[in-house]
């Protein structure tokens, strides 16, 4: 593909995962079309179905004639794809292995314990789920801890893979913990994690795109049929 | 004209030039072990990887279920092979190990360099794993009643990987590649076993003729050969393997 065919993004709002691609593409400085699916989970676009017929979810990246799916291969391929600064991946063999191997982390156990807690249908399970969650956060933490070298970002100094992979579990947290009444992120356990989430959000290429907690929050106390 | 000082200088660099790459390969070449297990599709694709490159490592067999102290250590995470140590470097999860060494060695590249043909030799290797796998396996053996629905549906799964090979050799064209030995690993040289012990005839040639073309394809290439499991030990183990998870 050439680096000036058109380019489209079909997502959602509140998808976390469409978020990496915005995210991807805007720190690249890509020009795109964004198609939004409103009610992704119960009604699905001619144009969604047709691109990612596989797996008919959000994000699809639909470069000129030819279309991408799934979040973390949209992110590579951006990087891959438009060569230009700031470079999304580490240059380092040994440093992209660490950065992909975490990112699977976070959409393998991560996102099975946030759906455990979720899905949980007594106090007993919950409080198991609870308990896994906060264990894969601490690993998380100390994974941010040697990543950063006190930079700030998973990349360092810049907002980098990792980042954009770590940055989707905010949205998901954040809601189970006004559900819950439960902090998983906190000051005693995750300091570093707390400080990332806050410059995480406040970045130019995320801020715009990053619904706040509190739209988090609303939109999902209506998906779920909670006051 | 180049004068004879030239000369010299030019030699001395492109001498220094030859150490560095000698010392550099020799540094990269110094330390690689595998830990594998001899029937996990992904220990053996990595293998693969390996010996495409031409890289010798030291291959450590760990004795699953049973886990050494070893690979505790080394994948406190999930406690798996495949685990590459390369010097100082662990890593664990197939497909980013084949990434680094792709990366690492230069030489005979074996994921595309388009960016999309790269983002599809991923996407399609990510579905092997957590598509085909699970359906392919876990729900046949899981399945009392239905199990021809349950076939059905792998078969469904199966024909995307049919079309993506259709009119090549391999998924990586003229050679094999990335896609050929994620899958290659997993299909015939792992699942193919489990269902041949469960009387399966899966990938059947009037279905799926460009996938059997594609499998008679790879047990040509010799590194692929190498890092087949045995047949007859194989079927024998994933039968025991069959009869554990449907007792439980």
């Amino acid at each position: 593909m050439a680096q000036n065919d058109t380019v489209k993004l079909i997502g959602s709002w509140s998808s976390p995962f469409a978020l990496r691609a915005r995210v991807a593409l805007h720190l690249k400085s890509v020009k795109y079309e964004y198609l939004d699916e409103p009610d992704v989970l119960k009604s699905k676009s001619e144009l969604l179905l047709k691109s990612n017929p596989i797996h008919k979810k959000v994000p699809v990246l639909i470069h000129g004639d030819v279309s991408i799916c799934e979040s973390l291969n949209i992110v590579q391929y951006v990087d891959e794809a438009w060569t230009s600064d700031p470079s999304i991946l580490p240059s380092l063999p040994y440093d992209r292995a660490i950065a992909r191997f975490w990112s699977l982390y976070v959409d393998d156990k991560i996102f099975a314990s946030l759906d455990a807690v979720a899905g949980a249908k007594d106090d007993g399970e919950r409080m198991a789920a609870a308990g896994k969650l906060m264990e894969c956060l601490a690993i998380l933490e100390d994974v941010f801890q040697k990543s950063s070298k006190g930079l700030g970002f998973f990349g360092g100094e810049n907002i980098g893979f990792l980042d954009i992979a770590c940055g989707t579990i905010l949205g998901p947290v954040s809601v189970i913990e006004a559900f819950s009444g439960v902090k998983f992120l906190r000051e005693e356990t995750t300091p570093g994690l707390i400080q990332w989430a806050e410059k995480f959000r406040a970045h130019e290429a995320v801020k715009p795109y990053m619904p706040t907690v509190e739209e988090f929050v609303a939109f999902a106390k209506k998906k779920f049929n909670v006051e | 004209m180049i004068s004879l000082y030239d000369f010299y200088i030019l030699n001395e660099k492109l001498k220094n030039k030859l150490r560095t790459e000698e010392f550099d390969k020799r540094k990269r070449d110094e330390c690689l072990k595998l830990l594998g297990f001899w029937i996990s599709p992904f220990s053996r694709r990595v293998e693969m990887a390996l010996k495409f490159k031409g890289v010798p490592y030291e291959y450590l067999e760990e004795d699953l279920p049973k886990k050494t102290p070893l690979l505790l250590e080394l994948n406190p995470i999930h406690k798996k092979v495949p685990v590459l140590v390369h010097n100082d470097k662990i890593l664990s999860e197939s497909h980013v190990i084949l990434e680094y060494i792709d990366l690492t060695w230069s030489n005979n590249p074996f994921l595309p360099q388009d960016p999309y043909e790269k983002a599809m030799a991923r996407f399609w290797a990510k579905f092997v794993d957590e598509q085909i796998l699970p359906l392919g396996f876990m729900s046949l053996v899981k399945a009392e009643t239905g199990i021809e629905v349950a076939i059905e549906e792998t078969r469904e799964l199966i024909t995307y990987l049919e079309k993506e090979v259709t009119g090549k050799y391999y998924f990586g064209g003229k050679t094999i590649g990335f896609l050929d030995m994620v899958a290659g690993s997993m299909i015939p040289f792992c699942l193919a076993r489990a269902w041949e012990c469960m009387g399966i005839d899966m990938i059947t040639h009037e279905k799926f003729p460009e996938l059997n073309r594609w499998i008679n394809k790879l047990n040509e290439v010799e590194i692929v050969r190498e890092c087949i499991p045995p047949k007859e030990k194989h079927i024998e183990r994933m039968n025991q393997i069959v009869e554990r998870i449907k007792s439980t």
